[in-house]
Order: structure tokens, then sequence, then C-alpha cells
């Protein structure tokens, strides 16, 4: 088994983007970005090649949108500014300024569920990770593929709110078990 | 009595197995739905001194996580300290000094021969057997001295600073460290003539628990449960961190899948640590501690990072997110014990209660390390 041989596989399934990272820079070998529905079927791939779960987590990406749109305006106006420049240069009369392009809502920002895989023969080490829409965060579960995703699951849900569908028992495990708030959130106020 | 259950459970009642058991190493409780003495369900439950050291992380600067890393196994707090230093240094890019390294290696060996001592004390307690503890933290009486002097306390380790460590070593450290290894070298065949090769640890231990490589992977465990099921995994060789390549060590395997088996794997790694202790006092060479120019103010460059080292109990990961400021987007921390406990429920189904207190106890448990 190697890192190539599963990359293949994994880009079979229509992942979206399968994209090798510099290892020792990242300390992971392999990026996967698959659909939540695609989930399953990667997660089994890797299981058949003989992976073992390292962990499940997430990442919240509060304001994630709202940077991105900031940027992109920051861009605009730069380049605004670089024309008015040039023509000031030139001796022209500076061109009108052009009207800012009409701002939609901002799309919402994602919750990411992330899965490491690990190889005890080969040095492949998998990074899976999934997108779904904060207000909506739910992922199919892995833990009948790999029963030790049970715990790592009920601990991404306890700090996240993820819910793992078809989970077969997905209550606090950390947290206490009346725990109702999700800490690792951004928006999270104790 | 046989002893594995014969029939399904017929009639049963549920037993709480801690949180305040002596055999359940702190506050673990174990929800136990028991047929007579044989378990029909074992269901363990967390978080009775979970702090949330994740979200500690999001919270303060890079540099102000370090002591967190030694509260969380505090048996073996150096390699903690090591996974998160290395991790901030491969997100920052920093180079370490060759000393720093081997002082790392060295200073985090003893760490793992102290926590081997201590559970193998603990270990045998559990079993029934008294005297072996104070055998054991007499040993590791010498360790605490030895590390006290370089790091300056006894128990949670804050030692690894990025870019070295910050303390250099005092003249009485080689060799009080070259006496510890002889000392420990001698020892540790009484230990063998007195406990494994005791014939009521035997019974006690050999062909109970079985834990199958299957179920380990499908689990995720690593460290000695995965090594006492036959499978060569051990983070120091399988993705070499830090200066580990330079050394000549085996990694202890056996292939009985009990808990005899992780008893042993346990033993004879101490040897190989002293090993690796030695090589490294030979080669230490002189020079700088720590790097010059560590920034006052990490910013690690936008991304991801995954850092994994071995720990006594295991593969101990770290995923770093960093947004490109001071302080830590996110912070993954995968301790080995929160996996290799996730397979007790499945794996001492059946079992004889005393059996698989014996179980839990080759699976080398550290509480304040699973609930974070």
């Amino acid at each position: 088994m190697n890192c190539a041989a599963i990359k293949q596989k994994l880009a079979a399934i229509g992942a979206g983007a399968v994209s090798e990272t510099d290892y020792a820079r990242k300390g992971f070998a392999l990026d996967v970005q698959v659909a939540p529905e695609q989930l399953v079927a990667a997660v089994s791939a890797l299981d058949a090649e003989g992976f073992f779960i390292e962990a499940v987590t997430g990442v919240d990406w509060l304001g994630e949108q709202a940077a991105l749109r900031k940027a992109a305006e920051a861009k605009v106006a730069a380049e605004a500014k670089a024309k008015a420049e040039a023509a000031a240069a030139a001796g022209e009369e500076a061109p009108p300024a052009e009207p800012a392009a009409e701002q939609g809502e901002l799309p919402e920002d994602a919750l990411e569920a992330v899965y490491d895989f690990n190889h005890y023969e080969s040095l492949c080490r998998v990074t899976v990770r999934t997108r779904v829409p904060r207000s909506k965060p739910e992922v199919p579960t892995i833990s009948q593929i790999y029963p030790g995703a049970d715990w790592h699951e009920r601990e991404t849900h306890d700090f996240f709110g993820i819910i793992f569908v078809g989970h077969p028992y997905l209550v606090p495990l950390l947290l206490p078990e009346d725990a109702d708030y999700h800490p690792l959130l951004k928006d999270f106020r104790p | 009595m046989s002893a594995f259950a014969e029939s399904e459970a017929k009639e049963t009642f549920v037993l709480n197995l801690g949180p305040q058991h002596p055999a359940t190493h702190g506050v673990l409780r174990v929800k136990l739905t028991m047929d007579g003495e044989y378990i029909a369900e074992a269901e363990p439950v967390l978080g009775y001194i979970h702090r949330m050291h994740e979200k500690m992380g999001e919270n303060r600067t890079w540099a102000q996580f370090l002591p967190n890393t030694g509260r969380m196994d505090y048996l073996h707090a150096l390699a903690y300290n090591h996974g998160y230093v290395s991790v901030v240094e491969r997100a920052a890019g920093i180079e370490v000094p060759e000393r720093a390294e081997y002082l790392r290696v060295i200073t985090a060996e003893l760490n793992r021969v102290s926590s081997h001592l201590l559970w193998f004390g603990a270990f045998i307690l559990d079993l029934g057997g008294f005297s072996p503890l104070l055998y054991a933290f007499d040993d590791r009486e010498h360790i605490l001295d030895l590390l006290e002097s370089v790091t300056g306390s006894r128990l949670t380790y804050c030692y690894f600073r990025f870019g070295g460590v910050y303390n250099d070593i005092d003249d009485n450290f080689v060799p009080g460290t070259r006496a510890f290894i002889k000392r420990l070298r001698e020892r540790m065949p009484m230990y063998h003539n007195l406990v494994t090769k005791n014939i009521i640890l035997m019974k006690r231990l050999q062909e109970v628990g079985p834990i199958s490589a299957e179920m380990c992977r499908k689990y995720g465990a690593t460290g000695p449960v995965c090594r006492g099921s036959g499978i060569n995994f051990d983070v120091r060789k399988h993705e070499p961190y830090s200066i580990y390549p330079e050394f000549d060590f085996d990694v202890p395997v056996y292939d009985q899948c009990d808990s005899m088996a992780r008893y042993m794997v346990r033993m004879d790694e101490i040897e190989q640590s002293l090993r690796i202790i030695e090589q490294a006092l030979d080669k230490l060479p002189e020079g700088p501690v720590m790097a010059e120019k560590v920034p006052k103010i990490l910013k690690p460059a936008k991304g991801d990072y995954y850092h994994a080292v071995e720990t006594a109990r295991g593969s101990f990961g770290l995923r770093v997110v960093s947004d490109g400021t001071n302080t830590p987007y996110r912070l993954k921390l995968r301790s080995p014990t929160f996996s290799n406990l996730s397979l007790f429920g499945e794996a001492c189904q059946g079992m004889l209660l005393p059996d698989a207190l014996a179980l839990m106890g080759s699976l080398d448990l550290v509480i304040p390390e699973i609930d974070r």
C-alpha cells in the first residue's frame, strides 16, 4: 500500500479535491476535500486499504466569508487606485470611479469536520475534510465502519454541535450530560 | 468457573465501577451491566476532570499554552511538551540546535522510564501485589531527582521552549544519569524474578483480555496496546522526529494479544529507553541550547499543521490551525489513551470482572489525558 494508490482510489470516488501536501512542512501527506454525501464512500476506501483512525474533530470557520469578501473588496480598491495613479502619471484625467459591485447577502459560514487517518505499515497520513453550513451541521456517521469513531464523533458533537446522522448514541461524552452548549464554536460565550 | 460467560445474559444488574475506585486510576467511571460475575456490557463514562484544554489554547498566545501540555498526561509530560513545541516549530519554521534536541530526547526518555515504572507498580497493585509498587517508586525517585535538577519540577514539567530548552544541564546530570542506568539495569532482573515469573501474575494475565490486531486498527489503538497485539508501530521509528533516527534501538512487539503481552512490551521498553539515553549521553554535543532569533511574538503562517510523538501510552498527535495571528485558531489534541480506552467496552464483554480490571490496568490509563 502506498499513498499514490489510496490517492487514486479517493479520486475515483469523486472527492472534490485530493491534494498531496508537503509532508515535511505540514506533517500529513494527503488532504482530501469531500462533500458530506461522499464521506462514507471515502472512509470505506480507507478502511479497505487498512488505515486506522486517529481522530475526528471540527473547525468553526465563523467570519470566513466576511473576511473573504473584505479581501476581495480591498483587491478591487487597490486595482482602481493603481489605475487612477497610472492615469495621473500619464497626465490624463482620472477615469470615473467604477460603482461598487452589487453585494448580495454573505454566503453562510461553514463548520468543517476533520478526520485523521494513518497507516500502521506505511507512512501516509490522510486528512479528510467535509464542510457543512453552520445552521444545519449534519454529517453522516462513520461509526459503523470504524467503531473507534463513536467516541470521537461524540466529542466533536460536544464541542461543535455537529450532528452525526445515524450515530447510535450521540449523547455528551466529555461535557456534563445535560450540556446544551458547544464551547469550541467561535461565538460561544460562557 | 470458566473465564468467559457461556450463555446469553438472562438476569442482569447494573454496577458502578468508580468514579472513586482505586483501580480506575483517577476519576473514571465504568457503568457495568453484570450477569452474575460476568460483564454483559461496559460503558466507560468520561469527563469528570474535563478542563477544555483545546479552548484554553484558543484564548492564549502560542507560548502561553506551553504549561498546559504538562498537565494532560502528568506521567509523561515531557513527551507532550515535545509534541507541542515540535508542531509550533514546524508551523513557524524554527530550527533547533543539536544539543537542545539531545537534551529533549534524554529527558523525554527518562520521563518515559519513570512513567513505565509507575505503571508497573500501580498495575501490580491493581492485581493485589503491594510491594512491587514500593520498589518501583524507589527507582522512580532517582529519575525525579535527575529531572528536577534540569527542569526545576518533579511532575508537571514545562522544560521545552520553541527553539530549544530553557536550561542547560549541570555537571552532575551526566554522571548521575549513568549511575541510574547502571542501577536500573541491575534491578530489572529482580523485577522479572519477583514479578514477571510469578505464577499468580502469569495466571492473571496470560490469555486474559484478548485485543486483536484488527480491533486495534478499528479503534485506532497505538503504543504498547497495539504492540502487544503484534503490530509494529512506534512513531519514533514509523515517522521519525527529532533526532531519533540517530539511535539504535528496537521496538518490542509481542503477538499474544493478551494482557501479559502488553506487560512485556512495557518492561522491554524500559531497557530500550535506557539504550537511547546511553547513546545520547555518549554523543551529546556542545553548543547552545536555544536557537537564536526566535521571535518573541510568534505568528506562524496560515494553514494546518500536524505532528505526532510517541508517548509512553501511544501516539499523541496535535493538529494546529493557524490564522496567522499570535494565538492558535484551533488546537486539536489527539490523546492516545482516549482511543485505547474506547475499545474497552468491546474487549471486556463476557469477561469476569477481576479479569476486566487486569485488562484495564494493562491499558495504562491516565485519566487527565483522556478527559483533557
